[in-house]
């Protein structure tokens, strides 16, 4: 299987701001890739090198077999870009920016039409097809922007955040129409800030901090990395702290962490539920009172404190709240 | 499609969904069809009653300079438009597409062309009615008509450089207001610029904006032999000059405009 998108050693400075300090990778045809990090960390950056937005400063890419400097505008026929703001024309309908966008992709103005019609069937957009996007919700916006990164059923898509903001409803819509897409067999790269939509949507994913890839695998190679569920423990009493840190780092796969302030102790597992019911007997055995007690999967925080033993510091609280 | 056919079709792509724009916004309409209606309305009746030109009457001497006054506001839309696209994500996704880069200017340019023409054709009958007329051959009303939109079409790619060197909508209209009220009010649009103070009737003699005045009320015989004519070259020979004019705005401007765009994409 070649591969879509190879990237080599990419660089891009903003003045003093190392926004990609070497980034290498490939994806393989028909595949998914997801870019994870938090704001800052170069995503959108190598989103916006590949799809020929940017000039790198340092290394090579090629997308669809295309350099991304040298053959830019045969390059730009073989992909869709859908970006982290909704890039559709707020005054046009949802048909009309669908049409336009098919006549750029120099599709003729009957085709272009017709591509409309068939998309906005699809994204389940038929009501409001004849209304000005300006009346969307946030995800119908959404929906129309990836819409119309699908016009000319290019073999490579690019989606930047593409859930960044929406509620979890509208999210779950939206990874639907990516997961088809994906099984309909496009190349896909996305970027996200949720470890969950890393997870559900991509066959690798990359964790970028700094312009640098700090670890890259299968969701279930990651996980074994940084741990898969967390438990979360919160005890009542400050001396019971210590004996419930002893007791939960017996089935830890990772660094225990303790929030003294909240009387909280948090730390990856392996087997979840079997571990949770076992640390709760042993400290009911112990006599701790547990206050409350849960499991979660990791997050982004997570992934980052694992990695690189500090705060995901660009992660905004919102993606945070909404990984959870 | 080739090198040649690409940009103009894109171009045709880009101007159409500016027209949708437009239609679906009051506050441009408004701009580019009240302003020409209140402002032939204001000087007429207002200046029009304290105002004497020699030989003829104010409203026949006012109407092309209320022509070119309207253009230069209208054609403002291009540099107005351009800076509210720059906020939005509209230019990436237009970057990210096979299309002519050029296409982007061509059709803004292209869409306040048209709506120009809309604003002349709501002038014109505003002016029949206060009681302008064209005195010369139809051929020659033709051309001056003609001469208006070959300027509106120039001064659209001035306002888009000025907009994609400032790239804020805000800044662009302080900008726009300081530079325009000046170019329009220095010149013999509204008055008869040769009882200017020198210093400002030089000023005048030589804007663009009394050139292109001069050359339409040439050609509409908006003009009178009891007239004192300036001596200046521009207004001399007027009709020459202004194409001059339009030409060196065009030649200076797209280049620059094109520059500044790629520039104000890509950062």
């Amino acid at each position: 299987m070649s591969d879509a998108i190879t990237a080599e050693g990419l660089v891009k400075r903003y003045g003093e701001v190392t926004a990609l300090d070497g980034l290498s990778f490939a994806v393989p045809q028909g595949t998914v890739l997801a870019l994870l990090g938090p704001n800052g960390a170069g995503k959108t950056t190598t989103v916006r090198v590949l799809t020929t937005l940017l000039r790198p400063d340092g290394g090579r890419a090629t997308v669809a077999g295309c350099d991304v400097v040298g053959d830019a505008r045969r390059l730009r026929s073989s992909i869709g870009l859908s970006g982290q703001y909704a890039a559709v024309d707020e005054h046009l309908t949802g048909a009309e920016n669908l049409e336009m966008i098919g006549r750029l992709y120099h599709l003729g103005a009957r085709r272009s039409k017709a591509r409309a019609r068939e998309l906005l069937e699809r994204f389940d957009l038929t009501d409001a097809a004849d209304r000005p996007v300006k009346g969307y919700s946030g995800g119908m916006r959404r929906r129309i922007d990836l819409a119309g990164a699908l016009v000319a059923d290019p073999p490579v898509l690019f989606l930047d955040e593409p859930t960044t903001g929406l509620d979890p409803r509208a999210r779950a819509a939206l990874w639907d129409a990516i997961s088809e897409l994906v099984a309909a067999g496009s190349t896909l790269l996305l970027t996200t800030q949720y470890m969950e939509e890393a997870d559900h949507l991509a066959d690798q994913i990359m964790v970028v901090d700094h312009g640098r890839a700090i670890a890259r695998g299968t969701a279930d190679e990651l996980k074994d990395q940084i741990g898969g569920n967390r438990i979360e423990l919160t005890v009542t009493d400050a001396a019971e702290l210590e004996t419930a840190r002893q007791t939960l780092a017996r089935f830890a796969v990772g660094a225990v962490r303790t929030v003294p302030e909240s009387l909280q102790i948090t730390a990856p597992v392996t087997d979840g539920p079997e571990s949770l019911r076992q640390v709760l007997g042993l400290l009911a055995d112990a006599g701790v009172r547990v206050r409350d007690a849960g499991l979660r999967r990791p997050t982004l925080d997570d992934v980052y404190l694992t990695l690189t033993g500090h705060q995901a510091s660009g992660t905004d609280p919102q993606a945070r709240e909404a990984a959870r | 499609m080739n090198a040649l056919t690409m940009p103009i079709a894109d171009g045709w792509t880009i101007a159409r969904r500016n027209t949708l724009k437009i239609r679906r916004s009051p506050d441009l309409l408004g701009s580019a069809i009240m302003f020409p209606i209140v402002f032939v309305l204001m000087f007429a009746y207002v200046f029009g009653s304290v105002i004497d030109v020699p030989g003829m009457s104010y409203r026949e001497f006012l109407l092309p300079g209320i022509f070119v006054q309207a253009v230069i506001m209208s054609a403002q839309i291009t540099g107005y438009t351009l800076t509210l696209d720059l906020q939005k994500g509209i230019f990436d996704r237009f970057r990210s597409l096979p299309m002519a880069p050029s296409g982007v200017l061509i059709g803004q340019t292209v869409s306040d062309l048209l709506m120009n023409l809309a604003s002349l054709v709501v002038m014109a009958v505003m002016g029949l009615i206060v009681g302008w007329r064209v005195h010369t051959s139809p051929y020659e009303a033709v051309l001056g008509f003609g001469l208006l939109l070959l300027f509106a079409y120039a001064f659209s790619w001035f306002t888009a450089a000025v907009a994609l060197a400032l790239r804020t909508p805000e800044s662009f209209n302080n900008i726009a207001t300081m530079l325009s009220f000046p170019l329009m009010f220095i010149s013999n649009a509204f008055l008869d610029s040769s009882a200017l103070p020198t210093p400002l009737r030089v000023v005048a003699e030589w804007n663009p904006v009394s050139t292109i005045t001069q050359a339409v009320r040439d050609l509409f015989g908006n003009t009178s032999t009891a007239m004192k004519t300036s001596d200046a070259w521009p207004l001399h020979h007027a009709i020459p000059a202004a194409l001059l004019w339009i030409a060196v705005i065009l030649v200076v401007f797209i280049p620059l405009a094109t520059r500044l765009y790629k520039k104000a994409v890509s950062a």
